[in-house]
């Protein structure tokens, strides 16, 4: 029988609240450390005043902050017609090249070539080529607006990575899945629409969500061939008001949105790991 | 004829030859268990019968009609011959009765509504009735595997193959999953089991055959291959399987 002391706890229970304490104490000490030695240390550097003026400027952040808002619905925008494409394309791609019948051999060549290409070009290289080559065949308006031609390099792009995490989520799901059904008498193609596809999508979740965050910021990537969005419009308010701010401003709207969306990503691939051990 | 005749069946994987010239005759409504140690072409011959693995060389007739013509439709063979795994293999994104539907509905092309009424029947016999909405992961091991079998019922077999379908599971959820194949086999199903279970073998098998590097060494009934087998290897089998 356990042995009760005067707090109602077992001697285990006493020696792991014991434990607890102790690990607050120490995180505790040494964050405050931490932060003092930031806080006292760097006020002492020579530039800290003229950085402090440029980048941290209460006022100009109070000034320019609603209108940087309003300029990342512009991201906002592009982003929430970019990744539904990116999803199908990157299937698509996917699928084409797991593609077995001989019939569809180009299609594979096509699917290894599409990723090794776009995803062996830096993103912004396919943004300025994409973006400034397509309007310059001197197509009729709307066809020029490099809203379009910069949405569609982002798309190819991030389809080619969206492609390999769909192939290792088809690669993941174990072959006696499909040695069962195509035991039951499915055709290939049933095979990987009903039993592989379904549970393939599912594992790749999460890194999926990753990719999401990582088109979020590089939609700002488009600024550089027209569209006013939220990294340009920090530009614009960096040369009016001859400070850095601005800058910082959009950097703090990009965390509010990344932050949560990066802490659910890793909630969902712990989730995941736990239901395979 | 037999329902299911092998004649001379041939499997390599690379330079391993797995099955080395199979003979082996079931009959409608007949018990077949494939016996022998890990290893000697039980599994893979049961994979082979249904063209999950296409043969070397040899033959494979279902009603005296050869199905191991290489190039021949699979899919419609196999939707005649059921297997169960002994992994289970449910499709863990659907429900038991989900599972069980999913063959008939895309092979045979029948409509949820008039699929459901038999195949709710089958969960209702094997005493799966209150577990057809589960998902796998929420059912033991032992009903996870009377769904297997559910399912593959579910698309009316001829014949159904058994792999070492109890081997997974804690002892005392064998008995279950056994009680289902006792129940197949009054109901004159053709079944070809391979297994480890030798009690259950001996007591329920028509035919018994023991497989060791690729061949049938000995083949007859369960009361022949038990009580007086002929073969120093058979013998020697069953002195360690039985002990």
């Amino acid at each position: 029988m356990a042995k009760y002391n005067a707090a109602g706890m077992t001697r285990r229970q006493q020696y792991e609240a014991q434990q607890r304490r102790r690990s607050l104490l120490i995180a505790g000490t040494s964050t405050v450390l931490a932060v003092l030695a930031v806080v006292i240390l760097v006020p002492m550097t020579p530039g800290w005043e003229k950085v402090q003026r440029s980048f941290f400027n209460g006022g100009v952040l109070a000034d320019t902050f609603p209108k940087l808002v309003e300029a990342f619905f512009i991201n906002v925008m592009i982003f929430a017609w970019c990744a539904p494409l990116i999803a199908i394309l990157g299937l698509l791609i996917a699928l084409a090249r797991d593609a077995k019948s001989p019939a569809l051999f180009p299609l594979r060549i096509f699917g290894a070539t599409f990723t090794d290409v776009f995803r062996g070009v830096p993103v912004i290289l396919t943004v300025y080529l994409i973006g400034f080559g397509i309007p310059g065949l001197g197509l009729p308006r709307p066809w020029n607006s490099p809203y379009i031609w910069g949405s569609l390099a982002l798309i190819l792009t991030y389809a080619a990575y969206v492609a390999e995490i769909f192939r290792s989520g088809i690669d993941s799901v174990h072959d006696s899945q499909r040695a069962a059904a195509r035991s039951l008498g499915l055709t290939e193609r049933q095979v990987m629409r009903d039993v592989v596809l379904p549970q393939a999508v599912r594992n790749v979740v999460p890194a999926q969500m990753n990719m999401l965050i990582a088109l979020q910021k590089d939609v700002s990537l488009l600024s550089f061939i027209g569209p006013v969005e939220i990294f340009r419009q920090a530009g614009v308010f960096k040369s009016l008001t001859a400070n850095f701010t601005p800058y910082v401003g959009a950097a703090i709207i990009f965390l509010i949105v990344t932050i949560p969306a990066t802490r659910y990503a890793d909630h969902l691939m712990a989730k995941q790991r736990q239901a395979r051990s | 004829m037999a329902k299911l005749e092998l004649r001379g069946v041939v499997k390599r994987f690379g330079e391993v030859t797995v099955c080395n010239g199979v003979d082996l005759d079931v009959e409608e409504g007949q018990m077949v268990c494939l016996i022998g140690a890990s290893g000697g072409g039980k599994s893979t011959l049961l994979r082979c019968i249904n063209l999950l693995e296409p043969i070397e060389d040899g033959a494979i007739y279902l009603d005296g009609e050869d199905i191991s013509v290489p190039g021949l439709d699979s899919q419609g063979v196999r939707a005649r011959i059921g297997m169960v795994f002994q992994s289970f293999n449910l499709f863990p994104h659907m429900t038991a009765l989900e599972n069980a539907m999913l063959a008939p509905r895309r092979v045979h092309g029948l409509a949820r509504a008039e699929l459901e009424p038999r195949v709710a029947g089958l969960f209702e016999r094997f005493g799966l009735a209150d577990r057809m909405q589960n998902y796998p992961d929420q059912l033991s091991g032992g009903q996870q595997q009377r769904v297997a079998i559910v399912r593959a019922l579910a698309m009316q077999p001829e014949v159904m193959l058994f792999d070492e379908i109890t081997s997974a599971l804690d002892p005392q959820l064998v008995g279950e999953v056994l009680d289902v194949l006792l129940a197949l086999k009054r109901e004159g199903m053709t079944m070809v089991l391979a297994t480890h279970e030798m009690g259950f073998a001996r007591q329920a098998a028509d035919k018994v055959c023991f497989l060791k590097d690729g061949r049938i060494i000995e083949q007859g009934t369960a009361a022949e291959v038990f009580e007086t087998p002929q073969q120093e290897e058979t013998k020697a089998f069953l002195a360690r399987a039985l002990k």
